[in-house]
């Protein structure tokens, strides 16, 4: 039920132009952005040293990148010296195979889940469901997307292109398949949905023996985890199961307690326009007392699936530095209109747009379409708490698609080609280059361009389709700058020579 | 002080107007304008859309047409948005240590014609006479790479007989973005769309903007939509006086939409 996947979408202006046309997802967004927007603004605007902050923030993600190794190192040893088992996946198989034996070992075939980016990103539930087991999503919005076997479309909010009517209706219609079914007679009130969610939910908490999470921050000095959350629902997840299994790309660790300060005070504001999250949970290792809180049983598994490769890229590997804070998706106006689920990916929005084609490559349709995926009115990296400069690396990454060029795939420096169908593109481009470059190829054609104005068509064929059928074309004028210039300015006639 | 006039493809082949109207103004206020007939487009086409070996030379034709003047000026925030952002850029990864020099030479004497007006002149009020409502969308690149500010707000204030009216969210982007019109249509036409309606529901006769090529594309879709308000460069407001022909109408000629 919940083995959806984002296999054989189609490319990002396919999926994007069906959006558009989806009056009613288009209505949830613009609502639901539109007031995070507001709101963050206004929190980031409180903290007056913000643009410290947020220099530190970048300033010790990158050095830690830069020493990864070490660091996850360090982290390794703190985990395992407080009675952990860390465990090292490559990429995405192998971490759902890790995570599959870990969950058998212990005899269950349930899991309970916090809400985790890295989890999605590897389709772990599909491959547990496979393997005989269910996992359960906790958090509100991925039990909504889980219920309703859809698919996430937001980093923070996952269903928040779901409005109340919506949630109401796959609540009534499909709780009962999951366990608990909603109370009798459940309106579309949002404290009403969240009882309803609670009541399905705590049946599950109390049963489950093996809990599945991911982590915001891993600190290696001490080897402590740390999810940072807004309904309670992760703290459950965490203390209850005597079996707790995270799992972690490997950029997500921190030096220090000290480094975690700056990140706390900019993921909430950025994210959930808070000054403070609800809930920080942080867990090392296990506990041993039979009373305490915690399990007795802890597994990290350490994710690459890409992450290193992307760290060989110079330009790119500031995608790295990510908290996953959604501020760039809650900003971007492709992101409002084209929705989530037209990226293909766990991430979406402006950094699904640098992270996903890093992660997987540009081979697929998809993938080299998602660097283009914006206009590059730069909104991403003004909000964006780690300052990654969105609009840079999606062009760096254009250049990929558009020309080839050299990559780390699994290590391996190699050169690749540019992504198929690019070569009219291309080809155009060139001419385009030409003409430019040779300023009287440009006059003549700026000249015989006004000189058969009246007979220019009000739609254009070809790709220049896509801009006459939405919007007029200016009228070509009786006469270029450069002509008029020439004309009235210059009797050295300059131009001439060339 | 030698200052060159960089017009941009957009400008020079669609709304020469604008060209005409940034060289009045600059006269009118004693600058002597040069314009280096070896200049042609920034490269910004070919850079955004991915084709950096594309933009190298147009870089090159570039920094060597502007090299000796003190200050490059250009009527559009995007075009100079590039030239101080991307050609550096591009210069280093040409491995050709004669093109760093000389865009390190060029790149930062270029000005975007407000910031030239209020940082190099020292002037907000320019003597224009507009007498028309006026609303204004500042656009990206002029917004967020060069951090523009409330330069050209400032220059629209001291226009005499011009009403300047809110344009409500005037910082989210048209939907222009280059090739991204033409790539991701759809999402580039709804983007205008919403624009467009909110440049109609200001009530004011024209949208102001330094940049050619996203009134092209607000101009475009207004147009099409049958609306009566009149894109209008920044230039061609600030440009005009008492004596100029501006009673019949905001538009001007060489911004007429088919
Ligand atoms: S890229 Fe920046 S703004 Fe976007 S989710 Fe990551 S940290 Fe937040």
């Amino acid at each position: 039920m919940s083995g959806r996947t984002h296999l054989g979408m189609p490319a990002f202006p396919e999926a994007a132009t069906s959006a558009t046309r989806d009056a009613r997802l288009r209505r949830n967004l613009r609502h639901a952005t539109g007031t995070i927007r507001a709101k963050r603004a206004e929190a980031v605007a409180e903290l007056p040293d913000w643009a410290e902050l947020r220099a530190a923030g970048a300033a010790i993600k990158d050095r830690t990148l830069r020493h990864l190794d070490h660091y996850l190192e360090q982290l390794e040893e703190a985990v395992t010296a407080a009675g952990g088992t860390v465990h090292w996946a490559a990429d995405a198989a192998e971490a759902n195979r890790i995570v599959t034996e870990l969950v058998r070992a212990t005899g269950e075939t349930e899991v309970v889940k916090v809400k985790s980016m890295a989890t999605q990103e590897i389709g772990l539930n599909a491959a547990l469901e496979k393997a005989g087991i269910r996992a359960y999503e906790t958090d509100l919005a991925e039990l909504i997307v889980q219920l309703g076997d859809d698919l996430p479309s937001h980093i923070l909010v996952p269903a928040i292109h779901r409005n109340r009517e919506e949630i109401r209706d796959v609540f009534r219609g499909r709780m009962s398949r999951w366990g608990r079914p909603a109370p009798e007679g459940l309106t579309d009130d949002p404290a009403e949905l969240a009882e309803a969610a609670r009541l399905h939910l705590r049946e599950k908490f109390l049963r489950a023996k093996v809990g599945v999470s991911g982590a915001n921050f891993m600190v290696a000095e001490t080897g402590t985890l740390v999810v940072v959350e807004s309904e309670g629902n992760g703290r459950m997840c965490l203390t209850l199961p005597e079996t707790l299994i995270s799992v972690v790309g490997i950029e997500k660790v921190v030096p220090t307690w000290r480094d975690l300060e700056v990140f706390l005070q900019l993921l909430p504001r950025s994210s959930t326009a808070e000054r403070m999250n609800p809930y920080t949970s942080m867990w090392t290792g296990t506990t041993d007392s039979e009373t305490a809180d915690g399990p007795r049983d802890f597994h990290l598994v350490l994710l690459d699936n890409g992450r290193t490769d992307a760290l060989a890229d110079t330009v790119g590997r500031q995608a790295l530095r990510c908290i996953r804070c959604s501020a760039c998706l809650n900003v971007c106006p492709v992101y409002e209109r084209a929705g989530g689920h037209a990226y293909g990916s766990a991430y979406p929005g402006p950094i699904g747009a640098i992270l996903t084609p890093q992660l997987r490559g540009t081979t697929t349709e998809l993938d080299a379409s998602l660097p283009y995926a914006s206009s590059l009115c730069g909104a991403c990296y003004e909000v964006c708490p780690v300052a990654i400069d969105i609009p840079q690396v999606l062009v760096y990454l254009r250049e990929r698609v558009a020309e080839g060029g050299e990559v780390t795939v699994r290590g391996q420096r190699t050169t690749i080609r540019p992504a198929r169908g690019h070569a009219a593109e291309r080809a155009a481009m060139r001419a385009a280059r030409w003409a430019l470059d040779h300023p009287g190829a440009l006059r003549a054609g700026q000249r015989l361009a006004a000189r058969t104005r009246r007979l220019h068509p009000r739609r254009l064929p070809g790709p220049g389709r896509a801009w006459t059928a939405s919007r007029d074309l200016p009228a070509v004028p009786a006469e270029s700058f450069r002509d008029w210039w020439r004309r009235t300015r210059d009797d050295r006639a300059e131009g001439d020579r060339r | 002080m030698r200052v060159a006039l960089f017009v941009t493809c957009v400008t020079d082949t669609l709304y020469p107007g604008t060209g005409r109207a940034t060289v009045a103004l600059l006269e009118r206020l004693g600058v002597e304008v040069d314009f280096p007939a070896e200049q042609s487009c920034c490269g910004q086409p070919q850079f955004n859309t991915g084709y950096r070996r594309e933009a190298e030379p147009l870089v090159r034709r570039h920094a060597e047409a502007f090299r000796g003047y003190d200050h490059v000026v250009t009527p559009s925030g995007s075009c100079a948005a590039m030239v101080r952002e991307n050609h550096p850029r591009i210069a280093a990864r040409s491995e050709d240590a004669a093109l760093e020099r000389a865009v390190a030479e060029v790149a930062p004497r270029t000005y975007e014609l407000s910031e030239f007006l209020v940082d190099v002149l020292g002037v907000t009020d320019v003597g224009a006479h507009y007498p028309h409502t006026v609303t204004y969308h500042p656009t990206c690149h002029g917004l967020r790479t060069l951090g523009l500010g409330d330069r050209p707000r400032r220059l629209l204030e001291r226009v005499r007989g011009l009403e300047l009216v809110e344009l409500p969210g005037a910082a989210e982007c048209c939907g222009f973005g280059g090739t991204f019109a033409v790539k991701n249509a759809a999402v580039s036409a709804a983007m205008g769309a919403d624009k467009a309606r909110d440049i109609e529901g200001t009530g004011a006769e024209a949208v102001c903007a330094v940049d050619n090529s996203c009134l092209m594309h607000i101009g475009g879709i207004l147009a099409r939509r049958g609306s009566t308000v009149r894109p209008v460069h920044l230039a061609e407001i600030l440009a005009a006086t008492d004596s100029t022909h501006n009673a019949d109408g905001p538009g001007h000629d060489g911004r007429r939409t088919r």
